[in-house]
């Protein structure tokens, strides 16, 4: 079985099993290995992508619920919001062991792409999902308020 | 390879093949301030051959290669705690490297080379990092830089004296000659190592004590960096095992028809942990393992529930136990004091839950094994998978890749995810097919290795004036370090450090002091978890002389000063963290209904911390921490950065473990699965920090674990003020406390 979806903007085509989880196809199948695997059970955020610019659990969701779908991954981020975050996290050095930072970026990448301002509640709104277990949360939380004022400004 | 290609060699292209690749194609070459090249591989005479001379090789963490790069190889484990940024700091400080220059990489496992010297031998662990390379690799830096700059004067022909270095430049002012060091390495590489070189006058260090950016952090950022899930072999396929429910069960039957069948699963095998699915991905091997039919003997495994356990834990603590402190007449004491103040505190059983679940590559044939993993005691590991395998160690290769996370789950004396790993490489034909060996979080937060569980017994005695004369403290648990290799080394007069440390040690005057443990055995496996005995003993310390200052009418914050005049370093952190929390000496004023703050002071691995935390406690019970004001003295700081991230870290870790941490047992089943029943901190419950570091030329200390210790006891001192309310058994009720 295949399903075709856009993939980092390209067209693209997986040859797996349709009910294999997203996260797996992109890891295993298109050879994307930045989206991480923490659950499996949607409770972590460490397989973050992006789907048709919503912010989603890519372990949860089978291969075949995106087809013909934009999936969007660490490795393809491109815009305004997503270069301003990943140079906040820069800046503020946010990683530790970095094995969440993936799912982080993405999470707040969509954030960010709908609110370019949010509150502390709105970041504890849509990163909540998103666990860290090195603690990294106080400079995620900067970091979000610096990817902000850098595209305001 | 890029600056930021770090140790974890890209799939199928292992740093140092990269590396040589590189050095074949420009003709580079290799200054290796470094290896000891007797026995070496072909890999290393593949750089001797690319330098064009006989290599040389003094110390074994730096490379500089002919276009400049500057390689250090680190020993230990990055999990997280910036270990190699702290690493390439001190070298690149004594060369007077670039900074922006300085990549790492991992070092082999070699015991020889790349022992810890608080362990005797590879591995990371009790903050011990920069305090046990210190020495070793200023030393490392200054002898390259003396010997590149000693490469200038011969090759100018000029004095060394005459000779400046800045940023990987070696100048010579008056004839306005100037040479990278990439430069130089052709001649640096034939000179003699000197036997000693001047270090640094630390007044001029650029990097030490500054703020250099970490190494890891792009590939962090962009998905790039390389963990042990990510490595990909040709031809590898994926392991998942069913392991026994029950701890100490093993296997009695299994039938793997139908996980046969399962279109991608190459091999159900039976290995010592249980039964292993070998698939040609995770999520084959995932339907495979669920399909399996298995039938588990419980006869010698551990039934019981942890509620059973702690009943017996209570009633030990009152039966005669073994001391691990013992001075004056603490019984005594407490006896004829004035006053007695007494209470118990219960700590759960802990899972490390990092956010990479364990996992492991290996590729084992007759004659080798080759082991990626995100190592974190590598020549033990190596031993253990040597034993498995059947083969020499030196057969054995590690390359130690980034781990994501760890908190002391990926050292263990057993090394069982890598025997594991090999072991079912080995029932697969160890016929050079590289397996994955892959955990989920539910195999995670079943699979044992937990902090221990304990009780905690405490008295005091006051006299009439409120002066503390007696304190007995007993602990009850499992010993980490029993039944472990370990052990010999380890445990002595019947004590296990690992349970006492931080009450044993208790820094507080006290005239009579009493600690006394009585160590349990059970089926639970056991395992050091971020800050180790300080996980529980800080706890138990800082939060009853908080009962005792309370029983004494004293100041919580003035009670502990007066107490630690002998201890001046515990007692400037304790004033630096109650200062910055406006914190004044004489008892504070309340801060208002369900609101109050704590304070607690911690020494582990010789860093000292204090935290006041400040709280709000709903009508229905919710606790909020709002804020932690943390004080921290880990020596010389390396790197203020990574200091304040390792405490702020420590403390959202420390307090997802009091408020939600624990893992318990009914009829010996552990009852939790995964983040919904094994909860931790989330960024909405994340307090704000502030972190201040005291000013110090002593020799550095840890950060990594530290700052866990005192967070639980600030929080609980804390939620008292806001509410009256002791908490005497961990994790804190999720509501109803106050």
């Amino acid at each position: 079985m295949s399903t075709s979806f856009v993939l980092n903007g390209k067209p693209t085509t997986l040859d797996a099993d349709p009910t294999m989880p997203l996260l797996w196809a992109l890891r295993e199948v298109a050879g994307l290995t930045g989206t991480k695997f923490g659950c499996g059970m949607a409770l972590c955020g460490a397989c973050t992508v992006h789907l048709d610019g919503q912010a989603v659990r890519s372990c949860v969701m089978p291969l075949s619920a995106v087809a013909g779908r934009q999936v969007t991954t660490i490795e393809g981020l491109q815009s305004a919001p997503a270069k301003a975050v990943q140079a906040a996290w820069i800046a503020l050095q946010v990683p530790q062991c970095g094995y969440c930072q993936s799912g982080q970026v993405m999470s707040a990448t969509a954030l960010l792409e709908k609110n370019t301002a949010p509150s502390d509640a709105d970041i504890d709104s849509a990163m909540s999902g998103n666990i860290c277990r090195c603690g990294t949360y106080p400079r995620i939380r900067a970091a979000i308020h610096a990817a902000s004022q850098s595209i305001k400004a | 390879m890029t600056n930021d290609t770090l140790s974890p060699p890209a799939p199928q292209a292992p740093t140092r093949r990269a590396f040589l690749k590189g050095a074949g194609t420009v003709g580079a070459l290799v200054l290796t301030i470094g290896f000891e090249w007797a026995g070496t591989t072909r890999r290393a005479a593949a750089i001797a051959a690319a330098a064009g001379g006989a290599p040389f090789a003094p110390n074994a963490f730096l490379r500089i290669g002919a276009d400049d790069s500057i390689t250090v190889i680190a020993k230990h484990l990055e999990m997280g705690q910036g270990a190699y940024t702290g690493i390439a700091t001190i070298v690149a400080e004594e060369l007077d490297a670039d900074w922006t220059r300085v990549r790492v990489e991992s070092a082999p496992a070699d015991a020889k080379r790349y022992a810890n010297f608080a362990f005797g031998m590879q591995g990371t662990g009790g903050s011990s990092a920069m305090a046990n390379s210190w020495p070793q690799l200023h030393d490392a830096g200054a002898k390259a830089r003396a010997m590149l700059l000693a490469a200038a004067a011969r090759d100018w022909h000029v004095p060394v004296a005459e000779l400046t270095v800045e940023k990987g430049i070696v100048r010579h002012a008056a004839s306005k000659r100037q040479a990278n060091f990439g430069a130089l390495v052709r001649t640096a590489a034939t000179l003699p190592v000197p036997e000693q070189v001047t270090l640094k006058d630390p007044k001029t260090w650029s990097l030490i004590g500054h703020r250099p950016a970490r190494v890891d952090v792009p590939s962090k950022v962009d998905g790039s960096a390389q963990f042990t899930l990510d490595v990909v072999q040709p031809g590898m396929l994926v392991a998942l095992v069913r392991r026994p429910p029950l701890f100490g069960a093993t296997l009695r039957s299994f039938d793997a028809t139908a996980a046969a069948a399962i279109p991608g699963v190459v091999k159900v095998l039976q290995v010592p942990a249980g039964v292993a699915v070998v698939a040609k991905g995770f999520w084959a091997a995932k339907q495979g393992r669920d399909a399996l039919v298995v039938e588990w003997d419980d006869t010698h495994a551990e039934k019981r529930s942890s509620a059973q356990l702690m009943a017996e834990y209570r009633r030990l603590a009152e039966q005669p136990a073994t001391s691990a402190r013992h001075d004056g007449d603490a019984v005594q004491a407490i006896r004829n004091a004035a006053h007695k103040v007494s209470a118990s505190y219960e700590f759960p059983y802990l899972a490390h839950a990092p956010m990479e679940p364990l996992d492991a590559v290996v590729k084992l044939t007759a004659s080798s094994c080759e082991i990626w993993a995100g190592d974190q005691f590598q020549t033990v590991d190596q031993a253990n998978a040597a034993r498995t395998a059947g083969l020499d160690p030196q057969q054995v290769s590690i390359h130690t890749l980034y781990a994501g996370g760890s908190f002391g789950r990926r050292a263990n004396p057993g090394s069982d995810y890598i025997v594991e790993a090999v072991s079912i490489a080995k029932a697969f034909g160890a016929d050079g097919t590289p397996i994955k060996l892959q955990w989920t979080r539910e195999d995670d937060i079943h699979g044992g290795l937990y902090r221990p569980m304990y009780f905690h017994k405490l008295e005091a005695g006051l006299s009439d004036k409120g002066e503390l004369t007696g304190w007995r403290h007993v602990i009850v648990g499992q010993s980490i370090m029993a039944d472990t290799f370990m052990a010999p080394m380890m445990i002595k007069n019947g004590i296990d450090p690992t349970s006492v440390e931080g009450a044993a040690t208790i820094a507080y005057a006290i005239p009579n002091i009493s600690v006394e443990l009585s160590t349990v055995k059970n089926g639970v496996p056991v395992l050091w978890w971020r800050v180790v005995g300080s996980s529980h003993t800080s706890f138990a310390v800082e939060a009853f002389i908080d009962e005792v200052a309370h029983a004494a009418g004293a100041d919580a914050f003035a009670f502990r000063r007066k107490l630690l005049e002998h201890e001046p370093r515990m007692k400037a952190v304790l004033e630096l963290a109650a200062e910055k929390a406006g914190w004044s000496s004489s008892p504070m004023p309340p801060m208002g209904k369900g609101r109050g703050r704590g304070i607690a002071v911690a020494e582990a691995f010789k860093t000292r911390v204090a935290q006041v935390a400040e709280v709000s406690v709903d009508d229905s019970g919710h606790i909020r921490v709002e804020r932690v004001v943390c004080a921290v003295d880990c020596g010389t700081p390396i790197n203020p950065d990574i200091i304040t991230a390792q405490m702020e870290g420590g403390i959202g870790f420390g307090l997802g473990a009091v408020m939600y941490g624990s893992i318990t047992l009914k009829d010996g089943h552990v009852e939790q699965d995964n983040f919904n029943s094994y909860r931790v901190l989330r960024i909405n419950e994340m307090p704000r920090v502030e972190v201040y570091i005291v000013p110090s030329s002593e020799p550095p200390t840890g950060v990594g674990e530290p700052g866990v210790a005192p967070l639980g006891p600030a929080v609980a001192n804390a939620i008292f003020a806001a509410t009256g309310k002791r908490i005497h058994v961990l994790p804190f009720p999720t509501s109803g406390a106050a």
